[in-house]
């Protein structure tokens, strides 16, 4: 069994609540910290701890933290990023479900780390049920002396506030939730300046994901250097994997990183396995933007090592042979399913949700859903597979946010490794509709399903 | 020593200059010369805040400073991208640059109408100039291209979506240089759009400048609509004494009559002040204006092509001389 | 601005939306302007009109242009009459692997409509969305606040056939979601 340090006590009857959370040692951090240590002094251990953050991006969280400015007289905010909207990633929506008070916690002493006297938890708004969930644990904090004025007799105080967002995965972009926690259009901006430097209000601000603030939590108990040895080398830590598609066992994880891709796949503590014994054809292992590879590049890498859970392992090789552990959202394919529809539903995803500023994403996503929407069809050449490579080589790089390279990755790393199914689907389109990809809930005609495309 | 301090060393396709620190590299590059200066299609330099949408303006950053010469990872913003002393740039000189470029071209057009042979802003159009350029000469799409219904913002203007490129430069101009911004972009994506939302007029004094600051046909005055291609129209600079703006505005007449009224484009196809309502729509008597003489206008531009100085004509062949050529 | 004189919110929203915006700095309202959207799409038949919009600008203090980019920006906003019951069915990749298509396709064919359709009666909208964070539970659709999750044709059935949801407009929110400040 791998150690858990954020979902330890997850199956305690009652641990949404704040006094089983409580009796299980819940707000230590807090009291550690406010009533025994510096500001600075977190901000040391979270650096020692090697932490990074669970958001998809990796960036040391103490480095970003040290980066924050502080200039006198002005407000510094944390914001939470609980917009969580990555394909294939439910990881945050499961802590803040069932162990609310731990975000909470973190979300104090990480504030106070920070030195910020307001908070915000930005949820996406399609989470609504959980703004219910969370309010209810603040409620309990305040009333129970962790939030409000001059926290445990000291003199820090601290607000903290859910704000809902409306419907938009681009608000998962740092600058683009700020602007959308200022009431405007989720629109990210144009960098410099760093949130660190301006970002809410024009303040120093930190955007940090959930996973990320409930990890400072354990950090704070158990020390930077002691963190640091779980996990394996510059993969500190535990991680939050969100487990989904043809497994036995979808859900979400808790694993200590290092573990093989092999074990997290097939063990009966995780996945448990393919859907009804078939055999592995492709894994996307960190959300839907990071390249997906097929079953032999997933479980080894190209020098034929066993490909581990780490954010090393699964870069190694570069996007050539490689992929990356973005937020944790592990998708996984069996031999059944066609590359070319699931990608469809990528391309879709990214252009129903790119935010129209810069043109090569705003026209590019768009673009390239509708060749693969042609290709569906039955009307996509050879040629459409060279102009898709073409059109994200385009997009990637060239836009204001990271969102083009999250909407050319995967199109380039399906073609990279499955083009040979492309160009197979382009010739015998017919064949690829109506035999292979219709079956899971098999009570309906084949075209029906086509039509709803 | 306090000045040299102040600036920074920057080169941009091996030519160095010194700029002052905070400059970005588009800036840097003006300063240089068109030759040199990367095109841009929402950075306008009156405008706060503008530039960073297009992508048009990308270069390539080969040495990030003195300090520290790495390069960039990425292509850059040069209207968003401040030098740093020692940088080195390529803009004209990269492959990659090129290549992006033309990609940028090629997604504006992607849904652009391509009506140029009916829209006003031909020959002063800043993306066909791009296009003609930095683009490639044949389209890769065969979809549909977007379309939306015109819209009369004001009797006095012409919202035609369609056309629209996504600049945000009629957004940053209400919201900079009028009093309450009625208009904006709504929607997302590639539906995302200029409107008022409910059908409305843009009613103030400077509202017309949304025209000026429209790199393409979207936004026209409908004072001038459909009268003469801009190449029949002869550009002549003139001032008023006007109490709301400065008065100074380019007349653009064909023969005794002034077509319509503009602001002073620079170089770079800004204009040099915004003007107001009065001089745009409502003197268009040569009596209300005092001239100046011609306005000089880059002898590249097509508006040039029939007037002014020291015009050649071109040499004309006989038709088994263009055979030869073209064969 | 359209005449918004018609446009009253119920005491407890009002309150509600006071409170909302005691959560931001002085001067930071707008701040307030998505969470109250919601407010006001919950009050008013599950969709934003232009007076409705209107009237957010006047509380808030800001231009309604400000109000219409933001409106449409978002997906949970509904700038159309929606039936009572708004399905939203999630269709992106997890989902898609475990029938959502089928799922879709079911919808359709029991209440006659299409994707983006309300039936005549005005009970149901169907609304395909993209990805809803419920990828281990897939596939799932959302009616309100609620997730389903797990789903299979019978279950839809169910779903439809549950006169509950019919009974008044689904909502993301109601007054008891927010703790007073």
């Amino acid at each position: 069994m791998g150690r858990k340090v954020l979902l330890e006590h997850i199956n305690e009857a009652g641990i949404q609540g704040y006094d089983v959370y409580r009796s299980k040692g819940g707000y230590a951090s807090v009291e550690k910290a406010l009533k025994t240590m510096a500001p600075d002094a977190i901000v040391e251990e979270v650096k020692k701890s090697g932490l990074r953050g669970r958001g998809g991006a990796g960036f040391p969280t103490g480095m970003k933290w040290s980066f924050l400015a502080k200039p006198e007289g002005v407000p510094r905010y944390l914001v939470c990023n609980a917009d969580e909207s990555e394909p294939g990633t439910f990881k945050d929506r499961y802590l803040m479900e069932h162990i609310p008070h731990l975000l909470i916690e973190g979300m104090i002493t990480s504030s106070f780390a920070l030195g910020a006297n307001t908070s915000y938890i930005y949820i996406r708004g399609e989470y609504f049920y959980l703004v219910r969930i969370l309010e209810k644990a603040i409620a309990e904090a305040y009333a129970n002396g962790w939030l409000g004025k001059n926290i445990l007799g000291t003199d820090y105080s601290l607000d903290l506030y859910v704000h809902p967002g409306a419907g938009a995965y681009i608000c998962g972009e740092e600058t683009a939730l700020i602007e959308s926690l200022e009431g405007k259009r989720g629109n990210p901006r144009i960098k410099p300046p760093f949130p660190a430097i301006a970002g809410l209000y024009g303040c120093p601000t930190v955007v940090n994901n959930v996973e990320t603030i409930a990890a400072v939590v354990p950090v704070v108990n158990m020390g930077g250097d002691e963190y640091a040895k779980i996990g394996l080398g510059r993969s500190a830590g535990t991680k939050l994997i969100s487990a989904s598609g043809h497994i036995k066992k979808p859900g979400v994880y808790e694993i200590e990183m290092g573990i093989t891709v092999e074990e997290f796949i097939y063990s009966d503590e995780y996945c448990g396995g393919i859907l009804n014994d078939k055999k592995l054809k492709a894994v996307v292992a960190g959300g839907s933007s990071v390249p997906v590879l097929p079953a032999d590049l997933i479980l080894k890498t190209a020098n034929g090592e066993p490909r581990l859970m780490t954010y090393e392992s699964l870069a190694d090789g570069g996007f050539a042979t490689g992929t990356m552990l973005g937020s944790g959202g592990f998708i996984v394919m069996d031999e059944s399913t066609s590359i070319v529809q699931n990608l469809h539903t990528f391309a879709r995803f990214y252009h129903h949700e790119s935010c129209g500023q810069c043109s090569p994403c705003r026209e590019g996503t768009g673009w390239m859903e509708k060749i693969l929407h042609k290709i569906l069809d039955g009307h996509g050449t050879l040629e459409d597979i060279d102009l898709l490579w073409d059109i994200q080589r385009k997009i990637e790089g060239n836009t204001i946010c990271p969102l083009g390279d999250a909407a050319a990755w995967p199109v380039a790393s399906a073609i990279r490794h499955f083009r040979s199914e492309f160009e197979d689907f382009v010739k015998n389109p017919t064949a690829h509709r109506e035999v292979k990809y219709y079956f899971h809930c098999n009570n309906l005609d084949t075209a029906a399903s086509y039509s709803s495309l | 020593m306090q000045l040299e301090n102040d600036m920074a060393k920057v080169t941009i396709d091996g030519i160095q200059i010194e700029v002052p620190d905070g400059t970005t590299i588009l800036n840097a590059a003006r300063m240089i010369g068109p030759d040199v200066a990367p095109p841009t299609m929402c950075y306008y330099s009156k405008l706060k805040t503008s530039g960073g949408y297009c992508r048009t303006c990308l270069v390539e950053v080969t040495k990030g400073s003195e300090k520290d010469p790495r390069p960039m990872p990425k292509l850059v913003a040069s209207c968003r991208t401040t030098v740093m002393d020692g940088m080195e740039v390529s803009n004209n000189t990269s492959a990659k640059v090129k290549d992006a470029r033309a990609g940028v071209v090629e997604f504006l057009l992607l849904n652009h109408p391509l009506d140029c042979p009916v829209c006003d802003q031909a020959g002063e159009c800043h993306l066909q100039d791009l296009g003609y350029e930095h683009g490639n000469y044949k389209t890769r799409t065969d979809f549909e291209r977007r379309t939306f219904d015109k819209i009369d913002i004001g009797d006095k203007v012409q919202l035609h979506m369609t056309r629209c490129i996504l600049c945000y430069r009629c957004v940053k101009t209400a919201e900079q240089i009028t009093d309450g911004r009625v208009h904006g972009v709504i929607n997302r994506g590639d539906h995302a759009e200029i409107s008022t939302y409910v059908a409305q007029a843009i009613d103030n004094d400077f509202s017309g400048n949304v025209i000026d600051v429209c790199p393409v046909g979207a936004l026209t005055d409908k004072t001038f609509r459909f009268k003469s291609r801009v190449w029949f129209t002869k550009p002549v600079d003139a001032h008023r004494s006007c109490d709301t703006c400065s008065g100074k505005v380019v007349l653009w007449y064909q023969g005794e009559e002034v077509l319509r009224v503009t602001g002073r484009k620079d170089e770079w196809g800004e204009v040099e002040e915004f003007i107001c309502n009065t001089c745009r729509f409502d003197k268009k008597k040569t009596s209300d204006w005092t001239i100046e003489g011609p306005r000089k206008i880059n002898r590249h531009s097509v508006i040039a092509a029939n007037h002014y100085t020291n015009l050649v004509k071109p040499k004309e062949f006989k038709l088994n001389e263009i055979k030869q050529i073209t064969e | 601005m359209t005449d918004t004189t018609d446009i009253k919110f119920s005491d407890e929203s009002m309150a509600l939306i006071n409170n909302l915006i005691k959560r931001y700095p002085e001067g930071k309202h707008k701040s307030a302007l998505l969470p109250v959207l919601h407010i006001a799409q919950a009050e008013f038949d599950g969709w934003l009109s232009v007076p409705v919009m209107d009237k957010v600008a006047d509380i808030l203090n800001i231009q309604p242009i400000e109000v219409y980019e933001v409106a449409s920006f978002y997906s949970m906003y509904n700038l159309k009459p929606v039936g009572k019951c708004l399905i939203e069915v999630c269709r992106t990749s997890s989902c898609w692997l475990r029938g959502a298509n089928d799922i879709v396709a079911h919808i359709e064919k029991r209440l006659g409509i299409k994707d983006g359709e309300t039936t005549a009666d005005g009970k149901f909208t169907l609304k395909t969305v993209e990805c809803l964070g419920s990828c281990g539970t897939a596939p799932m659709l959302q009616i309100g606040e609620q997730f389903y999750e797990n789903l299979t044709l019978e279950k839809v059935d169910e779903l439809i056939n549950n006169p509950q949801l019919v009974a008044k407009h689904s909502t993301y929110l109601d007054h008891t979601t927010f703790r007073k400040n």
